[in-house]
């Protein structure tokens, strides 16, 4: 396998003076599964065709392995993408399209022409390119449909078949755009399987884009979240998860969404929410501040003491169940709870519940945004 | 329990009545929308259609007095007919002409014209210009243009060292000079065509081609530009030919159908018109309509997919 | 190197357009030259003698110009209105609502489109000749009052309209043809625009036709008329042929450099719809 690592250096790209990427660093090791996510406009998209040489970036340096391939032809940088629309050609067989690849690189123009191209070709080439495509098409189960037109194809056989047109030619690294979201959820969760399935079995460098965090924690290594041409967090799906960065990337990562409330840092650096004393501490750095508590669903759990919330909806998702409630202190704020569907709400004949959190599990962020140091349990005092 | 089975049975039928009546009364606005445009498309294509097929195993002439039926001789006569196939033969040779040269240079302008950004607008109104102008007044232009001593084109011939070509009075040059004007006048038409087919193929497919290593332009022609463009290039074909089996204007202004120029609808023009030979023009005409229709299968076979898609 | 690459296909096109664009150009030179100029062969678009005027007077004398113009006009606004009225209920018929037969029309419409005038020019002529309304103005519209083009083209814009809206419309009692004329049409706007350029252009242009069933010079439409006078001038007077060839192309060269895409979406319409 001729995988290689990925250097992504400084990248900067404009758009009519509107800055699409503003400084990119990214390093992708060999092997590694590295997902662009972000909403849409945040720039991932034209980062990942920047590195197919697809767009030029303004400054900055993309090297493969050891070479610079900043000004490069994208057919010359060895690297495999697989479109959102598939781009697969319409009017060729899924053979051809399969086989087009290995054609461009090992036939001669002349023997690459429609009609005439045939007799300059050698047989042995041929036979070659055959025997890779067959080859690819097997690793993806798609060789009972070669003779076909991607027309008469299912979604999913067509997904199949720009995957098979990627790798069958070893490429240095597989980039993916948005690859799954033009299929239907089941489809879409069993296509999850199979790429991360694909991907140990290659053991090949991919650089996946999607807006879909759900498709980023479940398949990659690791994951570059992206907002407005920035890089907001990189890290493990889990340092995401446990330890966002940022706002950003707390209030993207993780469905249901984190529950974020509005808290002061006393002077003793006693955290509290609208007046009420929560009981976990900040650094004394923090005094006098304004931040917000990040909270995961997960994390509240019915207590004696916290905050205390009116109940106003309960989703039931099969294994847990979502509660839906807003703040006592303030009706317009929602918080979402989950709990295993086993466990009793213990809420009175008003609906009202009190919750309480561990301190190890909250997120504090100040004002600008920044994750701040996390807060210590600390003895309420009544 | 069977008086509400009743009632129900009776609430269904004036139901069904009255949706009857709804469906009736589309109908017969149906027939009073379409029955202008049905008398006209008797009055204009079914009966002459019929009358001509009529025409064309007799030997009618207009203002004869006596009519006889002569069978398929007028089109044994015109197989037999000199003028008749020269205008059958030239007509081949400046379709020959004018169908490779009007969708081969229509498809290198396109091409050119596609890849330009802002002059785009100015390129494409350029090119388009001859297909709006009246063909009439600009094949009289043309004349003057050829014209073997004061034309300018021959002034240009003479300057680079050659002797002048008379377009316009040699008999074997003359088929050959209109068909140029039939290229100069559908190459515009055939450029939009092809444009409309160019923008219509996805982007991402040429970045496909770039990815899988189609480096060289001509690969990327080949592997996309070319099969993509397939049903475009099919249907300009068929309109470019289907023009060039009536050209009329260029011959009635500059030859007038002498030797050398007879084309098929100059001849037809001629016998049914001028000459008055009624039933052999009706007769020359069907095998005009054959020609047509052969060519407009291909079409209307697009014009109907169409309809499906 | 790169330079000349990307100069290159502009010099491609306009070596192109040169050749396409200089019937125009010459047209317009030699009609403002002096016919003592017709010998000169430059390009250099300052004539000595600046003679449009004499030009266009002699072309306006030896033939009634503007007649032609007029008659141009009023065949073709004459056909399109027609054209217009016969069409666009038909197919609104044809497209929403259900009678026996409309299968069998349809297949009519659409094999009527293959069948080309010329093919009906000589039923058409003695019908018109026995009826005698030769060299009537008439006799030059009648053929092409039913556009099967146009009835297949509106019948295409207006199945994609709503059916929804139009049984609401039906129960706020508009009338059926209110709905069509009304409703259905206007969401076809750029069709019918579309269409209308194509018309009117296809019968200001058309010579075969007028060739047939006009002789009445007084009646000729501008084609016919500028063979006429190309006949009486016989290549005696470039200028002043150059002049009415230039009067008879001026109303469509310039609207279409007015309504450059509009024109380009007619004309094509055939092709890209």
């Amino acid at each position: 396998m001729t995988r290689q690592s990925l250097d992504i250096k400084g990248i900067g790209k404009a758009f009519g003076g509107d800055d699409v990427l503003k400084g990119i660093d990214i390093s992708v090791r060999a092997g590694e599964f590295i997902s662009l996510v972000g909403m849409s406009g945040c720039g991932k998209s034209t980062l990942l065709r920047i590195i197919a040489g697809l767009e030029r970036p303004d400054r900055g340096q993309i090297m493969i392995g050891d070479t610079d391939v900043t000004g490069m032809d994208p057919s010359d940088r060895n690297l495999a993408m697989v479109f959102q629309s598939y781009a697969l050609y319409p009017h060729m067989t899924v053979r051809d399209n399969i086989a087009t690849p290995l054609r461009m690189r090992k036939l001669s123009l002349s023997a690459r022409m429609p009609l005439v191209g045939r007799f300059a070709a050698s047989a042995d080439a041929l036979k070659d390119i055959d025997t890779n495509v067959v080859k690819a098409a097997e690793t993806l189960q798609i060789a009972h449909l070669l003779d076909r037109k991607p027309a008469q194809l299912s979604g999913g056989q067509r997904q199949r078949v720009a995957l098979a047109r990627a790798l069958v030619r070893s490429p240095a690294a597989f980039l993916m755009d948005e690859p799954l979201s033009n299929l239907d959820a089941k489809l879409r969760a069993h296509m999850r399987d199979e790429l991360a399935n694909l991907h140990r079995r290659l053991g090949a460098t991919f650089v996946y884009v999607t807006h879909d965090q759900v498709e980023a924690m479940t398949m990659s290594n690791r994951i570059a979240l992206m907002s407005e041409g920035r890089i907001e967090q990189l890290g493990t799906p889990s340092d995401l998860y446990q330890r966002p960065a940022n706002l950003t990337v707390a209030r993207f990562i993780g469905s249901p969404a984190i529950n974020l409330i509005p808290v002061e840092i006393a002077t003793n650096g006693a955290i509290g929410a609208y007046g009420r004393d929560l009981g976990i501490a900040a650094a004394r750095s923090h005094a006098g501040q304004v931040a917000t508590l990040g909270i995961r669903a997960e994390d509240l759990v019915p207590a004696a003491r916290g905050l205390q919330v009116q109940v106003e909806r309960i989703e039931m998702h099969g294994a847990d169940r979502f509660v839906h409630a807003s703040l006592v202190a303030d009706a317009s704020h929602q918080v979402t709870m989950r709990l295993a569907a086993s466990e009793a709400l213990p809420s009175g004949d008003d609906g009202i519940l009190t919750l309480g959190f561990r301190a190890d599990r909250t997120h504090l962020f100040a004002a600008d945004g920044q994750r701040m140091a996390e807060p210590s349990r600390r003895e309420l005092v009544a | 329990m069977s008086a509400v089975a009743e009632i129900d049975g009776a609430a269904t039928a004036t139901v069904h009545a009255r949706r009857t009546a709804v469906e009736r009364k589309m109908m017969r606005r149906g027939f009073l929308f379409v029955a202008p445009a049905v008398l006209l498309l008797l009055a204009i294509y079914v009966i002459p259609v019929i009358v001509l097929a009529g025409f064309s195993v007799t030997d009618y002439q207009l203002g004869a007095l006596s009519t006889r039926f002569v069978g398929i001789d007028n089109f044994v006569n015109a197989f037999n007919d000199q003028v008749f196939m020269r205008a059958m033969k030239n007509t081949v040779i400046y379709a020959l002409i004018v169908i490779p040269l009007g969708v081969g240079l229509a498809l290198g302008v396109a091409l050119l014209v596609h890849g330009r950004k802002r002059s785009r607008a100015f390129w494409e109104a350029a090119y388009f210009l001859p297909v709006t102008a009246t063909l009439v007044a600009m094949a009289t232009v043309w004349q003057f243009l050829l014209h073997p001593s004061i034309g300018p084109v021959n002034a240009a011939i003479k300057w680079m060292g050659f002797e002048p070509v008379s377009f316009l009075s040699d008999p074997s040059l003359l088929i050959p000079t209109m068909a140029m004007i039939g290229v100069w006048q559908v190459l515009g038409f055939n450029m939009v065509l092809f444009l409309a087919g160019l923008t219509a193929i996805p982007q991402d497919l040429y970045e496909a081609a770039r990815l899988d290593g189609a480096k060289n332009p001509i690969d990327r022609f080949f592997t996309v530009t070319w099969p993509m463009l397939g049903p475009t290039t099919l249907f300009v074909v068929v309109t470019t030919s289907i023009s060039a089996f009536k050209v009329f204007e260029t011959v009635a202004v500059l030859t007038k159908g002498r030797f050398g120029s007879e084309v098929l609808l100059f001849s037809l023009y001629l016998e049914g018109f001028e000459y008055s030979n009624t039933g052999y023009a009706a007769a020359l005409t069907l095998i005009f309509l054959a020609i047509i229709l052969v060519l407009s299968i291909g079409q209307t076979v697009h014009l109907d997919r169409k309809v499906h898609y | 190197m790169s330079r000349l690459r990307s100069f290159l296909p502009h010099l491609v096109l306009a070596a192109g357009a040169f050749v396409v664009l200089l019937p125009f150009y010459w047209m317009f030179l030699t009609s403002i030259r002096s016919p003592a100029e017709i010998f000169d062969v430059s390009l250099w678009p300052i004539p000595k003698d600046f003679s449009a005027g004499e030009n266009f007077e002699r072309a306006a004398r030896q033939v009634p110009m503007a007649r032609f113009m007029l008659n141009g006009a009023i065949v073709c606004f004459g056909i399109l209105a027609v054209q217009i009225l016969t069409a666009v209920p038909a197919a609104y018929a044809l497209a929403k609502l259900k009678f026996p037969g409309r299968k069998l029309l349809l297949t009519l419409v659409i094999a009527a489109l293959c069948v080309p005038m010329q093919a009906l020019a000589l039923p058409l002529f003695v019908g018109l000749a026995r009826a005698e309304l030769l060299n009537t103005y008439f006799a030059m519209m009648a053929p092409f009052f039913l556009s099967v083009f146009a009835i297949f083209l509106f019948h295409q814009s207006f199945r994609s309209y709503p059916d929804e809206i139009i049984e609401a419309a039906r129960m706020d009692g508009f009338s059926e043809m209110e709905i069509c004329w009304g409703l259905v049409l206007r969401g076809s706007l750029p069709s019918l625009a579309a269409f209308s350029v194509f018309s009117l252009v296809a019968h200001w242009n058309d010579l075969y036709w007028p060739m047939i069933v006009v002789t009445d010079i007084n009646l000729a439409p501008p084609p016919l008329g500028m063979l006429f006078f190309a006949d009486v001038e016989s290549g005696a007077n470039y200028g002043a042929l150059m002049a009415g060839a230039a009067l008879i192309t001026a109303p469509m060269l310039v609207c279409f450099l007015l309504a450059r895409r509009h024109f380009i979406a007619g004309i094509t319409m055939t092709g890209v719809k």
